[in-house]
């Protein structure tokens, strides 16, 4: 009942893609042409120009994505046509050029598209795998839902620390708001727990996977003959664990969310630079003609 | 006792100041009672600053008090000056108990024991309800209070809040984060509480926060110094007697209905339904002579509708006999008539035409025909078409209309016979089209009056169903077979209520009857290794059991109603008299026997299949007949769902793509459903809230904020908001860099607001202005989101 961008229409752009490029790749063979193949023969002219108009509308995407009302296909289509299309780029760009490259600005403008699509590659890909692991990882939860799991064992860890004394209080407080998620982008990729935890003696050291506060309540329990002290320590290290596995689930949440979009500031300005170039290309081309 | 006066206005709510300044402008002697410290308590309790609509706009004002839309203080001060102006004999606290006597002579007992001597009284008192009271020695005790304006006004008290309700649960949250509270629960959990509320305060007990005495009853409040506080509680707990001294004690334990007080002054209601309005003539008197009952009470909601008839009954009263405010808005709907008749003639003719309207009192018929409209369609223009949601209530005035259930059933119908009663009672889509023959004209009646009007009518609602039944038996087992022969099976039959959830019949049970549904919807669940596991969802329209009864077996699957279910029942020996009368039902029958049984074999190789339904109808989506569903294998987040519909309405996305529950991928977020019978319709004040042909439930303009939607959505998809002004164009946002580009919302304080704008509901339209469909649907980049309507639910659960 559902489609993917993929098999969108039983994968109706994928054959258009795969009939331009079979159509540019039969002319390319089949035609005996007076001089190098190359942008200046007439084969060159009429791939350069369907290749650059093709480049100008996977551009627009980004405008029709944000024309809420249209009724112009839908933002599906779009997208399934931009990712087929724009994979037959490179075989259209490529004989356009007739396989010459140089030091020069119109094998820049094939570099930057070039890059441009392999983000794109990224962006499918990512796009076709991270959903089901985002769920997967949050059963279905929000990002929210989640925080509010642990600030609710928060509370229940500041309360059970409290009769322990100053040094255990302190440690469980410092390591509940010395817990860290996120953070710049490389943080956020990374999704590393660089939480940090006052522990008696020890002072301010990391609180790796809450792993040091954990050992620190485990030992408190392997110490303690008191009845009541005990069972409240057991009952911590069962919280600390549940709360180190949903930061975990955030953690990896954050990083995957990330991941789906972080192509997009590579993917995007490269395309800008990618039309700038072309542009010149285009102009250059027809200066030194 | 004090002199007899002429007038006795109870209540001083619009319709209570209007009678009153009315009277006292006249120079007639009265005086406004009024139970509270201030007048009109009801919109006293209103928030700081709300906007108040003065809707219906086409009906002009009859009142010395003016009224015009504002925020709440400026028409409560314009009020309160009014009634200074006028010089109004109003006396506060003056909580009427009791009412004896009759017409000149009635007797006004007070709360503090006084009595007022009236000749006539007008009883204006709303729907609100007085608070009920603790009922124990000392609840009159000054620092008990049952209503709590603003919670944080008080800080480092203790206060004992007694009460289980949302009401009571959402003080308690508020006041714990500066005071020490208590909540004093009768019971042993938090049953009535909404869940989210129920969450919030199980936590909070838990968490020391709050403390709570279960199965506790309060025995008595004594007044004194306690420990430096004003008074003390007295507790029964399950362990014995408690003590609490407290600054505070908060009451919410509900209201007591208004209905028993009115019945106590010898009003009476023509039957037990708590929608059910008192029977009042086109004077607004009700069944006790020289007492008259106006505003909400009576079924006007509305502030204009209240304070008009409070000048009317003034009038009537004096023996005046003026035509009603609304007279000019019935003459213009009758122009159109082709008769020439005024317009109480008018009235008359058609109570007197239509069968259905003649038991209805006049003065509700009145109201019913301002709600209404007159059609008169050229003949062969189609009313309605099959398959509509569109959910009108007609009847034939003069001429005929033809009714094409299918192409071998039409039918005529006459003067006097009405039509569109099956979509009105089952919230389904049209069962037949239907074209005006000639010389034809119609009453086309909006659901909302026609509920209205079946809640407080029996002899109505007792034709509609009779006639549903009737109607239904034909087009769906015997097209071919005349409404009087089919009378005796229709008498047979029963209608049947179930509750969400509950079985209608249990796998294994003799197969005795058959049940068409008739509203709501049902799933069919077998059980395999214990478990039970649904098959198969049946809509309204459709009908379960004939597999038993055609094989005269046991039942072979348990049918249980997935939200409020009503059937029609046919035992198996009317069935058989159905059979003999219609013998081409059998086969017909068996082919859908055949069909059901091939979709159950495709289900039943898969439980995963069944559990997805469960899951499903957990959603409420039982009720639904147009649901966002999002497959989370395909869903990356961006939030181009909610962005597009906040685009394409006004700035306010009606979808919470990321709320919402999920299952094996399949997720149902925070969006409207367009249900069945829709929940947010059922009190609406301005009946802004209308359903489209296409099903699309949507709220008009006329919407007058008051929120009463937003409370009876159970699926939280209404929220109250400004709209924002319009966007500046995506170029000079872009070169420009004026306002929020694509997608961006205002930032708060940005938008400079007028003193007139107001919150509104608003809802998802599911885009029906727009030619493509769901904006949501048609800016998902993956696929994701699509919106589904129940019937394909099998194919979604069997397609994974």
């Amino acid at each position: 009942m559902y489609q993917s961008f993929i098999t969108y229409r039983g994968g109706r752009w994928f054959w258009v893609a795969l009939l331009l490029c079979a159509v540019s790749i039969g002319l390319y063979v089949w035609h005996d042409l007076p001089q190098p193949p190359g942008g200046g023969t007439w084969l060159g002219y009429t791939l350069g120009t369907i290749g650059a108009l093709l480049i100008l509308w996977l551009t627009y995407l980004g405008r029709r994505k944000r024309n809420y009302a249209s009724n112009l296909g839908s933002v599906q289509g779009w997208t399934s046509a931009h990712v087929y299309l724009g994979t037959s780029l490179i075989i259209i760009a490529t004989l356009h050029a007739g396989f010459q490259f140089g030091w020069n600005v119109h094998t820049l403008a094939y570099v930057l598209m070039l890059l441009v699509i392999l983000s794109g590659f990224f962006g499918v890909w990512a796009y076709l795998r991270y959903p089901e692991i985002l769920t997967d990882n949050t059963g279905g939860k929000t990002r929210d839902d989640l925080f509010r799991e642990v600030a609710e064992i928060d509370k229940q860890l500041l309360r059970q620390a409290a009769p322990l004394g100053a040094e255990m209080e302190t440690a469980v407080a410092s390591s509940v708001e010395r817990t860290q998620i996120g953070g710049g982008v490389i943080a956020q990729l990374r999704a590393r727990d660089d939480s940090r935890v006052v522990l008696p003696g020890q002072g301010l050291v990391a609180n790796s996977e809450q792993k040091p506060i954990l050992d620190l309540v485990v030992e408190q329990l392997s110490q303690t003959s008191h009845r009541e002290q005990a069972a409240i320590l057991r009952e911590m290290s069962n919280l600390i664990g549940a709360r180190a596995r949903l930061l975990q689930r955030i953690r990896r949440d954050v990083q995957i969310q990330g991941l789906l979009r972080v192509w997009l500031y590579f993917h995007v300005p490269l395309a800008f630079a990618c039309v700038a170039a072309l542009l010149v290309h285009v102009i250059s081309v027809f200066v030194y003609w | 006792m004090s002199d007899k006066i002429k007038i006795a206005v109870v209540g001083s709510g619009p319709g209570g100041i209007s009678a009153a300044a009315h009277a006292a402008e006249l120079g007639v002697p009265h005086v406004l009672l009024e139970a509270t410290p201030k007048h009109s308590d009801t919109i006293q309790k209103y928030q700081k600053g709300k906007h108040v609509m003065a809707e219906p706009n086409v009906l002009p004002l009859r009142s010395p008090v003016p009224f015009e839309q504002g925020t709440r203080e400026a028409i409560l001060d314009a009020w309160e000056h009014s009634l200074s102006q006028h010089q109004v004999n109003v006396r506060y606290q003056a909580r009427v108990q009791a009412i004896t006597g009759s017409k000149g002579d009635f007797t006004l007992t007070l709360a503090n024991g006084e009595q007022v001597a009236a000749e006539h009284v007008i009883l204006g008192i709303g729907v609100q309800g007085n608070p009920r009271k603790l009922g124990v020695d000392g609840d009159e005790a000054p620092f008990i209070q049952y209503q709590l304006d603003d919670p944080d006004e008080f800080k480092g008290e203790t206060i004992v809040v007694v009460g289980a309700g949302d009401a009571a649960i959402e003080n308690v949250l508020a006041l714990a984060r500066n005071n020490q509270v208590h909540i004093v629960n009768r019971r042993d959990e938090f049953a009535r509480a909404k869940e989210g509320n129920l969450a919030a305060i199980s936590s909070a007990i838990s968490g020391g926060e709050v403390q709570c005495f279960y199965s506790t009853n309060v025995v008595r409040v004594d007044e004194g110094d306690f420990d430096g506080k004003p008074g003390r509680i007295v507790l029964a707990t399950p362990s014995g007697e408690a003590e609490v001294a407290v600054d505070r004690i908060i009451c919410r334990l509900g209201a007591i209905p208004q209905r028993d007080l009115v019945e106590s002054f010898g009003i009476e209601f023509p039957n037990a339904d708590p929608n059910a309005l008192p029977v009042l003539s086109t004077r607004y008197e009700s069944n006790v002579e020289g007492m008259y009952v106006i505003g909400a009470l009576g079924g006007y909601p509305l502030i204009k509708q209240a304070m008009n008839q409070g000048y009317e009954v003034v009038e009537y009263i004096l023996g005046n006999s003026i035509k009603p405010a609304d007279h000019p808005l019935l003459e213009a709907k009758f122009e159109v008539l082709p008769y020439a008749l005024e317009v109480d003639e008018v009235l008359e003719l058609l109570q007197e035409r239509i069968p259905i309207f003649s038991q209805v009192n006049p003065l509700v018929f009145r109201e019913l025909m301002l709600d209404s409209n007159v059609v008169v369609p050229e003949p062969g223009e189609v009313i309605f078409t099959k398959n509509d949601y569109t959910n009108t209530f007609f009847t034939i005035l003069d001429g005929s209309v033809e009714i094409e259930v299918s192409e071998d059933l039409v039918i005529e119908s006459g003067q006097g016979n009405f039509f569109g009663e099956m979509s009105l009672l089952s919230g389904r889509r049209r069962s037949a089209t239907v074209r005006a023959g000639p010389f034809c004209v119609l009453i086309e009646t909006p659901r909302r009056t026609m509920n209205k009007l079946v809640n407080s009518v029996d002899a109505v609602k007792r034709v509609l169903d009779e006639t549903f039944i009737l109607r239904t038996i034909q087009q769906r087992f015997a097209p071919g077979v005349p409404l009087e022969e089919l009378r005796p099976i229709a008498k047979a039959a029963k209608m049947n209520q179930f509750r969400p959830g509950e079985v209608i019949f249990e796998e294994g049970d003799k197969a005795d009857a058959l049940h068409l549904i008739r509203s709501g919807s049902v799933t069919v669940a077998k059980t395999f290794d214990n478990r039970e596991i649904p098959m198969a969802y049946v809509a309204a329209g459709n009908y379960v059991g004939e597999m038993g009864l055609l094989g005269n077996s046991d039942r072979s699957a348990t049918v249980r109603a997935t939200v409020k279910t009503e059937s029609i029942s046919l035992d198996s020996a009317t069935f058989l008299d159905l059979l003999q009368k219609s013998p081409e039902l059998l086969e017909r029958m068996r082919d859908d026997v055949k069909l059901r049984t091939q979709q159950n074999v495709r289900l039943q190789a898969d439980a995963s299949a069944g559990d997805m339904l469960s899951f499903l109808m957990q959603q409420g989506l039982g009720e639904a007949t147009d649901v966002l569903l999002i497959d989370k294998e395909l869903c990356v987040g961006c939030d181009n769902c909610e962005v597009a519909c906040a685009e394409t309405h006004h700035g306010t996305s009606r979808l919470n793509r990321s709320a919402g529950a999920v299952f094996a991928h399949i997720h149902v977020p925070t969006s409207c459903r367009h249900c069945e019978d829709p929940h947010c319709m059922k009190d609406c004040p301005p009946d802004a809230i209308k359903r489209s042909p296409g099903g699309e439930v949507f709220i008009q303009d006329n919407c007058i904020g008051c929120g009463n939607c937003e409370q009876n959505c159970p699926y939280g998809v209404i929220q109250m908001s400004y709209r924002p002004p319009k966007k500046p164009g995506i170029w000079s946002w872009l070169l420009f860099g004026a306002g929020p580009g694509p997608g961006q919302a205002y930032d708060k304080g940005e938008v400079p607001r007028g003193p007139d704008e107001q919150k509104k509901a608003v809802k998802c339209d599911m885009c029906k202005d727009l030619a493509g469909g769901p904006a949501c649907v048609r800016a998902c980049p993956t696929g994701a989101a699509l919106r589904l309507s129940p019937e394909a639910f099998v194919d979604l659960v069997s397609s994974r």
